[in-house]
């Protein structure tokens, strides 16, 4: 069996313990397991992966498998990988594995909740290993629906309402999206679904392109919080328990990025560079307001849900510059604020479910009170808004860099418009930091409070060493996206 | 011939079964019909492969038919399995014959409106297929809703009959001609012609419940017996479906440019008013009527592309339809029976007292509103497919946006289930073995039909010879 297949028979594995255990111990004891065997599975990946690539093997996507499924409709199981899905794979798996323990204590319905869960994360993970349209956006529908339960049953605050916006916003995306891929299978003449063959092949007719390129894009881009379509995001992640939101945030929110990377750009880059200029300024309002929004925002979900807007927009932005270094800074930012993001939401998880409020107005001088959880939330907060030795900073230094490359008027002007959100970050970042963080308690209750427990400390940990290893040394992942961003935006630049 | 016969023989067993048995010998006649079914089941699943004509080509047959009746047969099978616990209540018991012989001939009658290949074969076959079914709708006469719907049913079926003997007349009069192979060599899209294919569809779109001809579907769906209503839904849609397509590809072929305009305007009329008025429905039978009325939209979309992709896609999405809708009737059907109940309200918090089913009903609604990796996925993405094979880019976008209005309404159930509080919940209970039985039958359905290819792969290896 093809490794890359253990990402979606792991989960389904886990599916099935699931729902044969009887008490939380087994329960815990599954996932512990699965997450554990998920990671262990994405680590040898990478190392497998660089060693293939070290032994000299050059081919665009390796460890591929190809099964016909539905013959008569040309629909195969075709899996395989490239630096992308490498590095996309180990943040699902690092992820997953933190939000197991992040979700510890999590009551009531155990059960359901972690079947959902592991549901969510085999359509993420079978998202990430396929290279067929179809079974690409069967993925990406399977790791969609578990949200509404997910946020409906466990959720928080206005959790119905926001359960049913983000369902029907991300669903209504994906049959544009449905749209967009008939209309590529189509109009390719391809007799397959292969996404490289449909590249390779390189025939769709550019007024068929010109409507199938938006369509795509803005179905994967809505996922990405693609303004002005980012609306579901701050109420689904405000209202979605701790571990849904750090799974959503970190890796769910990718695939939107990835999917209008490797579909709709690789597949229509005439269209793409037609067209490009509409989506540079849609996300480039992207990344500024997403960023004054999270400055006037009181609940610590929503600063954190805002601040996501505008770093996945930072995504979308960096790859529609259409050079290796951006899309490199890209798929940097992906794995970066992936990491952040669930470090952040893990924290305000483990926050509120002592202090049981976010508002920023009613909490003060949390540091003397949970100095770990204090530690944990000022480096996330440093990440974000791109300290150099932290992931953030390597990340968006590629990408305006990048950026900046483009030597016309219209790409520096947005350049640095979209560099102003570094300022913004920062303010909002320091004054939620100083204002929660500091100074002295007044709330008599918070007093009282505890510091993590052990399974919060090892997911905080966790996330941490993960943030600083990106930060530190960056290069081994870097050169691994580099070259396979290559193909792509040379595909790209040909035209 | 072989589906005809056997169904011929069952139903005679049956009768002669209500006939002769007393006492306890009664007790079986439920087991006995199931088993009769799923031997008659047995007996056709597999079809043979000639393609042949018989009585002068008054009938048809082709491989496709076949499957398609043998879908329909398995969907009977799930009804009956249903019916068991609602026909041994006091009120039914004595005509439990009745019900079956009746249900089995409208059976009989879908089957020969399908392999029919005579205007006059088809009228009567539809007839067939209509007139039992009214007394179905009416089965619990000494309820009030039941026989009002009764009513409803036959005056709508009969206007809608006449409308379409109007238009066969019309057919008649221009090519003098009543035999499908025949006319589709003499038509030439007259206006008179055109004309008589509008008052074609109003019969057929009243059986598939295609607005504008589906305003008896709500209250017919609501008085029914509810395992009735499970059938109508379901066999009675699905057969109509099917030879409205035979129909349209084998006699008006030559007309093709007029009736995928009307086809055209009456998917998107049956899938958006289906979609907005299934909203804004509490009474649970009658949400699933107005969805069913979209859902007989989606599958016109198979239809409308008129090749062997839409074919098969077709019969596979009635398939999955099939599986996804008995399983929802089934649990309406059970709750009914134990607790009265009907209203969406009535099903807030049914998670905590009946999880297995809260469950299975949720896998049901997911796969009606085609969520991956439940076969209702498969069938919509196949239709969707077909359809935009030749060219209705536009139309499937329609459809594609209209699947979040049905997401929408379909997630309202969810909703009520899981997430509303309530202070009454349906207590808990423990539904039949029949019940149980055909709800792993519809699992099983949901489950496996995507997943598992080869299902797909079997009706494309006969979607030929129409």
């Amino acid at each position: 069996m093809n490794i890359l297949s253990l990402f979606v028979l792991v989960p389904l594995l886990m599916l099935l313990g699931l729902w044969l255990s009887k008490s939380i111990n087994q329960i815990r004891g599954v996932m512990v397991a699965g997450s554990t065997a998920l990671l262990g599975l994405a680590v040898a990946l990478v190392f497998m992966y660089l060693g293939e690539r070290a032994s000299g093997n050059t081919a665009e996507m390796l460890f591929m498998a190809d099964y016909v499924w539905y013959a008569p409709l040309n629909i195969h199981y075709t899996i395989g990988v490239d630096g992308i899905s490498v590095a996309m794979l180990l943040l699902s798996a690092i992820i997953v594995f933190t939000g197991t323990f992040a979700s510890w204590r999590l009551q009531p319905l155990t059960k359901e909740y972690f079947l959902w869960f592991c549901l969510l994360s085999l359509g993420v993970f079978g998202f990430f290993i396929c290279i067929d349209l179809f079974t690409m956006f069967m993925f990406y529908e399977v790791a969609l629906i578990p949200m509404y339960l997910l946020i409906g049953v466990w959720g928080s605050g206005r959790k119905e309402y926001s359960a049913m916006k983000l369902t029907l916003m991300l669903m209504g995306a994906s049959a544009l999206l449905l749209a967009g891929i008939l209309g590529i299978y189509f109009g390719s003449g391809a007799t397959t679904m292969n996404i490289l063959e449909i590249a390779a092949l390189h025939n769709i007719p550019f007024e068929q392109q010109c409507i199938w390129f938006p369509l795509t894009f803005i179905g994967f881009g809505v996922l990405g919080a693609l303004f002005p379509f980012h609306t579901w995001s701050p109420d689904g992640h405000a209202s979605a328990p701790t571990a849904v939101s750090m799974l959503h945030a970190g890796v769910l929110m990718k695939l939107g990025g990835y999917g209008c990377f490797r579909v709709a750009m690789y597949l229509m880059p005439e269209a793409a560079q037609e067209l490009s200029w509409i989506f540079i300024i849609l996300t480039t309002i992207s990344v500024v307001y997403g960023a004054f929004s999270a400055c006037v925002q009181k609940d610590l979900k929503y600063i954190n849900a805002y601040s996501s807007v505008s770093h996945c927009g930072l995504v979308l932005f960096a790859i529609l510059m259409m050079n290796s270094t951006a899309s490199t800074g890209a798929i940097l930012q992906m794995l970066s604020h992936g990491l952040m993001t669930a470090l952040f939401f893990a924290l305000i998880g483990m926050i509120y479910g002592r202090t049981h409020t976010r508002d920023i107005r009613e909490l003060n001088g949390l540091m003397r009170i949970m100095p770990f959880l204090a530690v944990g939330y000022v480096i996330a907060g440093l990440a974000n808004l791109g300290l150099p030795g932290l992931s953030g900073f390597i990340a968006e230094m590629t990408i305006f860099n990048g950026a900046f490359m483009n030597d016309d008027v219209f790409h520096r002007t947005v350049t640095i418009i979209a560099c102003t959100s570094i300022v913004i970050t920062a303010v909002y970042i320091l004054r939620v930091v100083g204002k929660i963080l500091y100074g002295t308690c007044t709330n008599e209750h918070h007093l009282k409070l505890t510091d993590a427990t052990w399974d919060e400390r090892l997911a905080v940990i966790f996330l941490v060493v993960a943030v600083a290893g990106l930060g530190l040394a960056p290069f081994w992942i870097s050169d691994m996206i580099h070259e396979s961003v290559l193909p792509i935006v040379s595909h790209l630049a040909l035209n | 011939m072989r589906p005809e016969l056997s169904l011929i023989a069952v139903i005679l067993l049956l009768f002669f079964f209500d006939l002769f048995a007393k006492g306890k010998a009664r007790d079986y006649f439920q087991p006995l019909a199931c088993v009769l079914m799923a031997v008659h089941v047995l007996v056709n699943v597999v079809p043979s492969r000639e393609a042949f004509s018989l009585f002068g080509s008054m009938y048809q047959y082709v491989p496709m038919m076949s499957i398609v009746k043998t879908v329909m047969a398995i969907g009977t099978l799930v009804v009956i399995l249903q019916a068991s616990n609602w026909l041994v209540g006091d009120d039914t018991r004595h005509k439990q014959g009745e019900f079956y012989v009746l249900l089995l001939s409208t059976l009989l009658g879908m089957n020969f409106m399908i392999s029919a290949g005579n205007f006059l074969m088809f009228f009567i076959a539809l007839e067939l297929a209509s007139v039992p079914m009214a007394c179905l709708v009416a089965f619990d006469k000494y309820k009030h809703h039941s026989a009002e719907a009764g009513a409803k049913y036959i005056l709508s079926a009969l206007f809608s009959s006449g409308l379409m003997l109007y238009g066969i007349s019309m057919l008649y009069g221009t090519t003098g001609t009543l035999y499908f192979d025949d006319m589709a060599a003499r038509l030439s899209g007259t206006p008179l012609q055109v004309m008589a294919l509008v008052f074609f569809f109003s019969g057929l779109g009243f059986k598939i419940s295609l607005v504008p001809f589906h305003l008896w579907t709500a209250d017919a769906y609501q008085g029914a017996p509810t395992t009735v209503t499970g059938y109508l839904s379901v066999v009675s849609k699905g057969a109509a479906a099917f030879t409205l397509m035979v129909i349209l590809m084998k006699v008006f072929a030559p007309m093709v440019a007029e009736w995928q305009t009307v086809l055209f305007w009456l998917i998107i009329a049956s899938i958006t008013i289906g979609n907005l008025f299934a909203i804004r429905q509490q009474n649970m039978k009658r949400f699933l009527a107005f969805s069913s009325i979209s859902q007989a939209g989606y599958v016109m979309l198979g239809v409308i592309g008129g090749n062997a992709m839409g074919m098969t896609s077709l019969v596979f999405y009635l398939l999955v339809y099939l599986a996804a809708n008995l399983a929802a009737f089934g649990i309406v059907n059970v709750i009914e029976r134990n607790s009265g109940k009907l209203d969406m309200d009535d099903y807030n918090g049914l998670y905590r007292t009946n999880p297995k089913l809260a469950f299975l009903m949720t896998l049901a609604l997911f796969s009606l509103a085609g969520i991956p990796p439940f076969a209702g996925f498969f069938s919509k993405f196949f239709i969707f497919m077909a359809a935009f094979s030749e060219g209705f880019h536009l139309l499937v976008v329609i459809a594609l946006l209209n699947t979040i209005i049905s997401l929408y309404y379909y997630l309202r159930v969810v909703k009520a289930m899981y997430i509303n509080p309530s202070d009454a919940p349906i207590a808990t209970f423990r539904s039949d073995g029949y019940t149980r039985l055909s709800l792993v039958l519809c699992m099983a359905g949901v489950l496996l039909l995507g997943i598992a290819s080869s299902v797909y792969d079997g009706i494309h290896l006969f979607s030929f010879g129409l």
